[in-house]
C-alpha cells in the first residue's frame, strides 16, 4: 500500500500553522483570532500524531489529548470572556480593548 | 570596703535627678545632688579610716569586664596612696562646690540638669582615679570629658557657649588618640592594662618602647591637662557656668593629665627623653599661659590662663622626676585656684554678670567676703611664703633646680609673673574706684561663703596637711633634692616683687599700665590676642579640614561619587523601563507580534545551535 510520504503531513502542519499566526496577527475579530488559536494548537496535533506514527510511539497520541483538553477548557474559558467583553464594550474589535493601556 | 560606693553614689544623684529632676522642687534637686556627693566625701573618709596608712595598695575585683583569649580586663578598683590624695581632693573640693552652687545657680534655668550633669561628672572623676587599670581610666576619662563638654555647652542657646563645647571636645579626641594608642602598645608590650602588671614588666622593656607609650601618654595628659599644643580649650571652656570652671576645669578634671603621668611613673622612668619632653611642655605652657595671663582683661580668662601656667607647673614637677611635688601642687592647686574661680563667681554674682574687670573695682568694701577670701587664694597662688601655693611650688622648682637650673629660672621668672596678673586681677576687681554700671553690688548669700571661707582656710594652711612629700614619698622612687634656702628666696621673692609691681602699677599709679600698654603696642596687642594662636589653628588646621572636608569629602565624594552611584543606577533603570515601556503598547495584535517573532528567534537560534554543533 502506497503511504503518503510523512512530510506532506508535517507540511500541511506548518501550512496550517502559519496562516493560524497569521490570521491571529492579523484579523482584528476576537473569535477569529481565537480560531487562529485553535488552528495552531490543531497544526501541532498533527504534527505530533504524525511524528508519533512515524516513530511507532504512543507518546504523541498522549500530548494531543491533553492539548485536546486544555484546548476545550480554554476555549470554555475564552468564549465566557468574549461574551462578557461584548457585554460591556459592544465590539469585538481587539484595538478598541485596550482600557490596561492607560 | 566597698569602695564602688564612692562613685555609685553620685551616679544614683545622676540618675534621680536626671529623670524625676524637672518635677523636684530645688530643695529635693539640693538634697539629692548635694547629698549624693556628702555621702560620697564622707565614705571616702571612712575608707580611708578603715586603710590605714596604706603602705600598700588596697584593690577589689568586681568583674570581669573584657575577657579574650589571655588577655583581660577587669572592673578593679583600688586605693594606694595617690589615690587617696586624688579622692580627698575631688569628693571634698566637689563637695564645697557644689554647696556654693546652690547660691550660685539659684536664678538660672535647667537647675536640676545642672546638678544631675555636676553628679555625673563626680561619678567619672571618681572612676578615673579608683582605676585600677588603664581601661577603666579610659572610661572616667572620656566620661569627664563628655560632661565637661555638657557644662561648658550648659547656656546651649548661646552660640559662643556651644562653640566653645565642640572645641573642648573636639581638642581633647586629638589627645585621647594619643591615650589610645598608648594603650594597644601597652597591650601589644606587656599582655595586660592592670597597673599592678604593667609596672611591674615595664622595666624589663626596651627604653624606645617606653619612650614611645611615655610620648603617647603625653598626648593624651596634654590633651586633658591643656599643655601646649593643646590647651587652646580651656580658656573658651569658661563659657560654662563659673562653678564648672572651678570644679572640672581648675580644681579635678584638667588635673587628670597629671594624674595619670604620676600613675604611670614606672614607665616615665625609665623614659628620659619622655620624661624631658614632659617638662619642657611643662615650663613651656607654664610661661607662656603666664604672658597672655598679663593682658586679660575678663576676670575668668586671667584665671583660666593661670590654671593653664600652674598645669604647666605640675607638669614640671612631673617631668622633673618630683612626682610627689607634681601631685603635692595638684592638690594645693586646687584648693586656692577653686577658690579663685569660685570668688570670681561671687563677683560676677554680685555684679548681675559682668565679668570685664574694667567695669569693675573699688568692690572691696561691698563685698568684704569674697575679697577677703580671694585675697588669701592670690596670695597663695603668687607663693608668698608659707602658704600652700607656697610650699609645693618651691617643692617643683627646686627639683626643677636639680635637673636642670634653666627651668628653674623660667619658672622663677613665671612665679613673678603669676603673682603680678593674679594681683593685677585682684586689685582691678576691688581697689581703686568703682567704674561699673550694674546697680548696687551685693554680698553673696552665706551658702556661697561658706565655701570660700573653708577653701581660704585650706590655700593658706592646706600645704600641711598629710604631709604630702613625706605621704607620698614611698610610692614614687625617692629623690634627693637638697634643701637650699637661697633659691626658696629667690622664687618667693619673685612673687613678691610681682605683688609688689601691680600694687604699684593699678593702685598707686593708674596710669602706667596704658602708658606701656601704648609703648609697647605691637607686644601689648600680641599679648592680648594671645599670641594669635587660636587664628593660627584656625589656619593651618581647622580651614584645612573643614575646606577638605566640604570639597573633597562632602562634594567630592559623598554627592559626587556615593550620590552619583546611586542616581546613576537609578537613572539608568529609568532609561531602560523607558524603552521598554514602548512594548506595552496595549494593543494585543503587536503583543501578538512579539510572540510569534520571539517564536521564530528561538527556533532560529536553536537551529544554529544545532548547525554548529554538529
Amino acid at each position: 500500500m502506497s503511504q503518503v510520504p510523512i512530510s506532506w503531513f508535517l507540511t500541511l502542519s506548518a501550512i496550517l500553522f502559519v496562516l493560524g499566526v497569521a490570521g491571529f496577527i492579523f484579523r482584528r475579530s476576537i473569535i477569529t483570532m481565537f480560531m487562529s488559536i485553535e488552528l495552531m494548537l490543531n497544526a501541532v496535533n498533527l504534527s505530533f500524531i504524525t511524528f508519533s506514527y512515524q516513530l511507532k510511539q504512543v507518546d504523541g497520541h498522549l500530548f494531543v489529548f491533553f492539548v485536546m483538553v486544555v484546548a476545550a477548557a480554554e476555549a470554555a474559558v475564552g468564549l465566557a470572556i468574549i461574551l462578557t467583553v461584548f457585554k460591556n464594550r459592544q465590539t469585538l474589535n481587539i484595538d478598541e480593548v485596550n482600557s490596561m493601556k492607560n | 570596703m566597698q569602695l564602688w560606693l564612692i562613685p555609685i553614689l553620685p551616679l544614683a544623684g545622676f540618675t534621680i535627678n536626671g529623670m524625676f529632676g524637672r518635677r523636684f522642687s530645688k530643695a529635693t534637686v539640693n538634697a539629692v545632688a548635694i547629698g549624693s556627693v556628702v555621702l560620697s566625701f564622707a565614705w571616702v573618709l571612712k575608707t580611708l579610716i578603715a586603710l590605714g596608712v596604706l603602705n600598700s595598695a588596697y584593690t577589689e575585683h568586681y568583674f570581669t569586664w573584657i575577657q579574650s583569649g589571655t588577655f583581660s580586663v577587669g572592673c578593679d578598683m583600688a586605693v594606694d596612696r595617690l589615690t587617696a590624695i586624688m579622692l580627698l581632693v575631688v569628693t571634698g573640693i566637689g563637695s564645697l562646690i557644689h554647696i556654693y552652687s546652690i547660691g550660685y545657680m539659684a536664678h538660672e534655668g535647667g537647675y536640676y540638669r545642672f546638678f544631675a550633669y555636676l553628679n555625673l561628672f563626680m561619678f567619672f572623676m571618681l572612676t578615673l582615679v579608683l582605676a585600677a587599670n588603664y581601661l577603666l581610666l579610659f572610661v572616667g576619662w572620656e566620661g569627664v570629658g563628655l560632661c565637661s563638654y555638657l557644662l561648658i555647652g550648659f547656656y546651649f542657646d548661646k552660640k559662643f557657649a556651644t562653640n566653645a563645647g565642640n572645641k573642648a571636645f573636639i581638642v581633647n579626641r586629638i589627645g585621647d588618640f594619643g591615650f589610645s594608642l598608648a594603650m594597644f602598645l601597652i597591650v601589644s608590650q606587656f599582655g595586660s592594662l592592670d597597673f599592678g602588671t604593667v609596672f611591674s614588666k615595664a622595666p624589663a622593656a626596651s627604653e624606645a618602647t617606653l619612650t614611645t607609650i611615655g610620648l603617647l601618654l603625653l598626648v593624651g595628659a596634654a590633651g586633658k591637662s591643656a599643655q601646649i599644643p593643646l590647651y587652646v580649650w580651656l580658656p573658651d571652656a569658661m563659657a560654662g557656668p563659673t562653678p564648672v570652671s572651678a570644679l572640672i576645669h581648675a580644681a579635678t578634671m584638667v588635673t587628670a593629665g597629671v594624674y595619670m603621668t604620676a600613675r604611670s611613673w614606672v614607665i616615665y622612668t625609665h623614659a628620659p627623653i619622655a620624661m624631658q619632653t614632659i617638662a619642657v611642655i611643662g615650663i613651656a605652657t607654664a610661661f607662656f599661659a603666664a604672658t597672655i595671663g598679663l593682658a586679660q582683661n575678663d576676670i575668668k580668662k586671667v584665671f583660666a590662663y593661670s590654671t593653664v601656667s600652674q598645669l604647666g607647673y605640675m607638669f614640671v614637677g612631673v617631668g622633673c622626676g618630683a612626682f610627689s611635688a607634681g601631685v603635692y601642687h595638684l592638690m594645693t592647686h586646687a584648693f586656692f585656684k577653686a577658690l579663685l574661680f569660685l570668688g570670681s563667681g561671687s563677683v560676677i554674682h554680685a555684679l548681675s554678670g559682668e565679668q570685664d574687670m574694667r567695669q569693675m573695682g573699688g568692690l572691696r568694701s561691698k563685698i568684704p567676703w569674697t575679697c577677703w577670701t580671694m585675697f588669701c587664694a592670690s596670695l597663695a597662688i603668687a607663693g608668698f611664703p608659707f602658704t600652700s601655693g607656697f610650699l609645693s611650688k618651691d617643692a617643683i622648682l627646686l627639683a626643677a633646680n636639680h635637673t636642670a637650673p634653666w627651668i628653674y629660672w623660667v619658672g622663677t621668672i613665671t612665679a613673678g609673673m603669676t603673682a603680678f596678673y593674679v594681683f593685677r586681677a585682684f586689685f582691678m576687681t576691688f581697689f581703686g574706684k568703682y567704674r561699673g554700671h550694674a546697680h548696687h553690688p551685693h554680698e553673696s548669700p552665706p551658702v556661697m561663703l561658706v565655701p570660700l571661707v573653708i577653701l581660704a582656710i585650706l590655700s593658706l594652711g592646706g600645704g600641711y596637711l598629710f604631709r604630702i612629700p613625706e605621704f607620698l614619698g614611698s610610692l614614687f622612687p625617692a629623690q634627693e633634692v637638697p634643701e637650699d634656702f637661697n633659691l626658696m628666696a629667690i622664687a618667693s621673692g619673685a612673687g613678691l616683687l610681682g605683688i609688689l609691681l601691680a600694687y604699684v602699677m593699678y593702685v598707686l599709679k593708674p596710669g602706667i599700665p596704658e602708658a606701656i600698654a601704648s609703648g609697647l603696642n605691637g607686644i601689648y596687642q600680641l599679648v592680648y590676642n594671645k599670641y594669635f594662636v587660636d587664628e593660627i589653628y584656625d589656619a593651618a588646621v581647622v580651614k584645612p579640614v573643614v575646606g577638605g572636608s566640604r570639597l573633597l569629602l562632602w562634594k567630592g565624594m559623598d554627592a559626587g561619587l556615593i550620590d552619583g552611584i546611586v542616581n546613576g543606577v537609578g537613572a539608568r533603570a529609568r532609561n531602560v523601563g523607558g524603552a521598554l515601556r514602548m512594548l506595552q503598547s496595549g494593543n494585543a495584535r503587536s503583543y501578538a507580534t512579539w510572540v510569534a517573532f520571539g517564536g521564530v528567534l528561538v527556533i532560529v537560534a536553536l537551529g544554529v545551535a544545532q548547525g554548529v554543533t554538529r
